[in-house]
């Protein structure tokens, strides 16, 4: 039972690191049908961004605490300025092309930033210092829960509430639903769509740095390979989830999170990555649309 | 006047939502028949199932004649829920409304293209490119040319079609969809953005088609001076029902199909 | 004669203050104060941008942090010059070379010789008509390719092999992709096959070379069908996902199912292709697997361009095209797909083989994703569709970094670079594909 519970909490962790990375994808999708495939990376580069600052900072021994607001915030701030400079580069002049042209460069986007960072920094795993302090208060149960998994937690759950009210009440959330809706009829009511997609991968970027600071510190290494296979589980949980839908993308994304604990806990550790492709290639082969997604037919 | 296709209380839902509800149609040998109603009343939709590319909710779709122009009203066949491949190889060809042709591949290629349910070189007769893959070949460009001449546009032949104005994309359509050899043409407002002169062409084109290849044709039309004068019959539509059906002089008079058209705010 | 140098010499002429005048516009249109202000701007928020992970280096180990101040001037000054011309070429892309420069050059065609295929493609389209000079080229491309092994040393022989293994790669990925129109991320999936089906059979049951290459086609295309199969219904990106989901399940499998393909450590000892039962040097054995690479390569390119004129190319590029209206033409978007999935696979499996039997040992570790993406890229770069393209292409993808060796750490990054600006300026590469031309029997009914 306490195995169980290890297990169960390992997925819910990664679970909600896969929900950080995964909300990028599903807003980008939603509103221009594209899979950002250089998301993945800047979830990466957002782990970069804080390991340099955090270790800057501690040089100038600064305390635990601001070191960590201040990496993270930097990490978010830059995050959110690639994505938008990505977006700017590789997609918008795409708008009009044939839906294969800007997949591939989004491919080629995530090969460039990926090497960018092996090139600058290096190729090998760095050691990434604990951000996150020891809670007086969990170290009863600290055989169960380890602070930096509470505060992955948390930190998912005010990230997610947050994104959703975002969405369901303020200007910009009402102009992305309705750009998703209908790109042309949301230009035809005053909507600017390019602002809106921009703001789309401003978000997606700033919660995918978040996550990247997290996991990192938790797991306690970086590499600049980091963002492939995470994007692309975070990719299978969006869509497990339903593509376009943000509580499908939690949802999809936990789903995926205990899959992957239970599997390699039950089954065989060697098999991680494979057990979350095969439910990638099953969910797209049978489900396509998801667990929260609707169907659509393809209009003629 | 033998019945070639017969549908009968065809339903289509979208989710809640009744595209189609309850519609009867039936297209008689060698006619012209022209389906017509305001926007989103369900035409296209129509086409999208006796073309196969949506499979109905309801209801039958019978056809009772092959490729090669026989009828036989006895041993009707059903085609409900057939892939769209399946349907035109059985001869039911079709255009549409928002032109989808091969836009990189040329003109005559684009006809070509029809001609390949009707023809079956395989890989190894491709590779060795044997006598009876060349014969093939041949006879492939030599009917797609000549339909290509009947729509007027050999001199394009070896252009690219998004390069060809928009009235000879039309036309392009229907040479591509006669090059499959269909008994019955389904035309998705084939006079759409074009102007009088090329809309008067295509009244000729129709009626050459009707009289000279024998082939049924059915029609989704806004034009209504096109409809009146090319169809002996017209189906009217409207919110997914079946309205009104007669010779164009009824439709014309007919109080209802006036009201579904000017809109008037009274109930129904 | 003399009418003829005097034509070529005003044509030179031409050509020269075209070009110049081509240039005066281009700094004209680089000294507008919007440009300069737009160009400056760029290129801080670059430097902005990459400030972070270029300057500092953090060593975690020992605790000290290295700036490197200077990468990120060379980064702005670069930046500032690109952009330029990014803006240069897009606006060209969208409103054409007038209104980019604001001007008329005096021969545009020469701007457009630059950009597109204007003069150049003029003048190369002219001389491909001329049948002599098509058998001239033949001919002496026939020569080099002989000669080739013997004029230059066994290291320029290997990655000559090298370059014909991936032209018959792109090759076989341009008729799923350029062709048919479906973008296939796991590719490797099938050369890792082709590999480990030599080093199997070979370790297991003692099967030579040339009994497996058929093996290894048939057996590409046996996965082709068997992965084709359940991503029929897929829309496009989709697809790729899928399709980069079954590579990565493949290589790794392989890498963890130790009892059958000896995991990560891999097989050794693959022993080279057989010359009727003669054991040949190491020099012999490389230029022999030279012109098993060539001929290889010629059969690839005479079935590939027989499939792209065939009924069933049409029928794959239909598909790429319009994928509802190929189907309401009559064709079975299953059958064609498969079709093309398998034939794909086949080439993939092919060179599988010869991969191992020339480097005599494999592990996953050379079917990674980026493998992939290294020949999507020869794909991209040459041009979707063509075969031309796709040789042009392999070479400038597999030979570049052999031969500039200044580039080889950046490699990636310039693919991932090229990937990009292909997308964004010609997407339909650097050979842009020509339909087929056909006669027709005039009148004939």
């Amino acid at each position: 039972m306490e195995y169980f519970l290890d297990l169960f909490l390992g997925g819910l962790t990664r679970g909600s690191i896969y929900a950080l990375i995964a909300l990028g994808y599903t807003m980008v999708y939603g509103i221009i049908e594209l899979i950002n495939f250089a998301h993945g990376e800047i979830y990466m580069i957002g782990a970069f961004i804080a390991l340099i600052v955090a270790s800057v900072l501690t040089m100038y021994g600064l305390n635990m605490i601001s070191i960590l607001l201040i990496a993270s915030i930097v990490a978010v701030i830059y995050a959110a300025a690639y994505g938008l400079t990505i977006e700017k580069i590789a997609y918008k002049p795409l708008r009009k092309a044939p839906r294969l042209s800007p997949l591939i460069s989004a491919i080629g986007m995530s090969i460039l930033l990926q090497n960018y960072v092996g090139i600058a920094q290096t190729k090998d795993f760095i050691p990434f210092p604990n951000l996150i302090p020891e809670f007086a208060f969990l170290a009863p149960y600290k055989d169960t829960i380890r602070s930096s998994e509470f505060m992955i937690l948390i930190t998912t759950a005010i990230v997610m509430v947050f994104l959703t009210l975002l969405i369901k009440f303020t200007k910009i959330g009402k102009a992305m639903r309705a750009t998703a809706q209908d790109k042309q009829m949301a230009m035809l009511v005053g909507i600017d769509i390019n602002r809106v997609i921009s703001f789309t991968f401003v978000l997606g970027s700033s919660t995918a740095a978040i996550g990247g600071v997290l996991i990192a510190s938790h797991i306690g290494q970086i590499n600049f390979y980091i963002g492939f296979i995470a994007g692309i589980k975070a990719f299978t949980a969006a869509v497990l989830g339903g593509i376009g839908s943000i509580p499908g993308a939690v949802l999809g994304s936990l789903v995926l999170g205990w899959t992957e604990s239970f599997a390699t806990g039950y089954i065989s550790s060697d098999y991680e990555d494979v057990f979350a492709f095969s439910l990638l290639v099953l969910i797209l082969i049978f489900k396509p649309e998801g667990l929260l997604g609707k169907s659509t037919t393809q209009k003629v | 006047m033998e019945p070639i296709l017969q549908v009968k209380n065809l339903t289509m839902d979208f989710g809640g939502l009744r595209a189609i509800d309850n519609v009867d149609l039936e297209v008689n040998q060698g006619e012209i028949v022209a389906l017509i109603g305001p926007n989103g009343a369900g035409k296209t939709t129509f086409f999208n199932c006796v073309t196969g590319i949506y499979s109905p909710t309801m209801g039958d779709i019978m056809i009772s004649a092959d490729t090669s122009g026989s009828v036989t009203p006895d041993t009707p066949k059903r085609i409900n829920g057939l892939k769209p491949n399946r349907i035109t190889e059985l001869g039911l060809a079709r255009t549409f409304q928002n032109i989808r042709l091969f836009a990189n591949m040329s003109v005559l290629e684009n006809v070509m293209i029809g001609r390949h349910c009707r023809s079956n070189a395989n890989i190894a007769g491709a590779v060795f490119r044997n006598k009876k893959t060349r014969n093939e070949e041949e006879e492939i460009i030599n009917t797609s040319y000549q339909l290509l001449k009947d729509v007027g546009l050999e001199q394009f032949a070896n252009e690219l079609s998004k390069n060809l104005p928009y009235g000879a994309q039309r036309r392009l359509e229907i040479a591509r969809a006669l090059a499959t050899d269909p008994f019955l043409l389904f035309l998705d407002e084939p006079a759409a953005g074009m102007n009088p002169l090329e809309t008067k062409e295509l009244d000729d084109l129709i009626k050459k088609i009707q009289l000279e290849k024998r082939i049924s044709i059915l029609l989704i039309e806004h034009d209504m001076r096109l409809v009146m004068s090319i169809s002996e019959r017209i189906y009217v539509v409207d919110y997914g029902k079946r309205i009104a059906h007669g010779a164009p002089e009824e439709i014309r008079n007919n109080p209802k199909v006036i009201k579904a058209y000017l809109g008037e705010d009274a109930d129904a | 004669m003399e009418t003829v140098v005097a034509g070529i010499k005003s044509s030179f002429k031409n050509i020269y203050t075209g070009v110049w005048d081509f240039i005066n516009l281009l700094i004209a249109r680089s000294l507008r104060p919007e440009e300069l202000k737009r160009s400056t701007l760029t290129a801080l928020w670059f430097m902005f941008l990459t400030f972070p992970i270029l300057v500092i280096k953090v060593n975690t180990v020992d605790n000290v942090i290295n700036w490197y101040w200077a990468r990120v001037v060379y980064l702005g000054v670069t930046v500032y010059f690109v952009s330029f011309f990014w803006r240069y070429f897009l606006e060209v892309k969208e409103h054409g070379i007038k209104a980019a420069l604001d001007a008329d050059p005096v021969d545009t065609s020469i701007a457009d010789g630059l950009t597109d295929n204007g003069q150049m493609g003029a003048l190369s389209a002219r001389l491909m008509a001329n049948k002599k000079f098509k058998t001239a080229l033949g001919i002496s491309l026939c020569a080099f390719a002989v000669a080739f092994p013997f004029m230059f040393s066994m290291y320029q022989t290997n990655i000559m092999t090298n370059a014909l293994m991936y032209i018959v790669l792109g090759l076989g990925l341009n008729i799923v992709v350029g062709l048919a129109g479906l973008l296939d991320l796991g590719y490797v999936a099938f050369y890792a096959v082709g590999a480990y089906c030599y080093a199997l059979l070979n370790l297991h049951f003692g099967l030579g070379f040339w009994a497996v290459l058929p093996i290894g086609a048939v057996l590409g295309a046996t996965c082709g069908l068997i992965l084709g199969f359940p991503v029929l219904r897929l829309r496009g990106d989709y697809l790729a996902i899928v399709t980069l989901g079954f590579g990565e399940i493949i290589r790794l499998v392989l890498q963890n199912w130790n009892e059958f393909s000896h995991g990560p450590s891999g097989i050794a000892n693959i022993p080279r292709p057989g010359f009727f039962g003669i054991d040949l040097s190491l020099k012999s054995s490389i230029i022999y697997m030279y012109f098993i690479m060539i001929g290889l390569c010629l059969l690839t390119i005479f079935v590939v361009n027989r499939l792209q004129h065939s009924r069933i190319g049409r029928a794959w590029v239909a598909l790429r095209e319009d994928e509802i209206a190929c189907q309401a033409m009559g064709i079975d978007k299953t059958k064609i797909k498969l079709t093309a999935f398998a034939l794909g696979a086949t080439w993939a499996g092919m060179v599988g083989v010869v991969f191992a039997a020339k480097s005599t040992f494999i592990n996953p570790e050379s079917f990674t994703f980026m493998e992939s993406a290294i020949i999507l890229m020869i794909v991209v770069l040459g041009g979707m569709g063509t075969i031309v393209g796709v040789i042009i292409g392999a070479f400038m993808v597999i030979l570049t970094p052999e031969y500039l060796r200044g580039i080889g750490e950046y490699r990636m990054l310039i693919f991932g670079a090229t990937m990009v600006i292909m997308m964004v300026f010609r997407p339909q590469g650097i050979i842009t594909s020509v339909r087929q031309k056909y006669k027709i029997m005039k009148d004939k009914t």
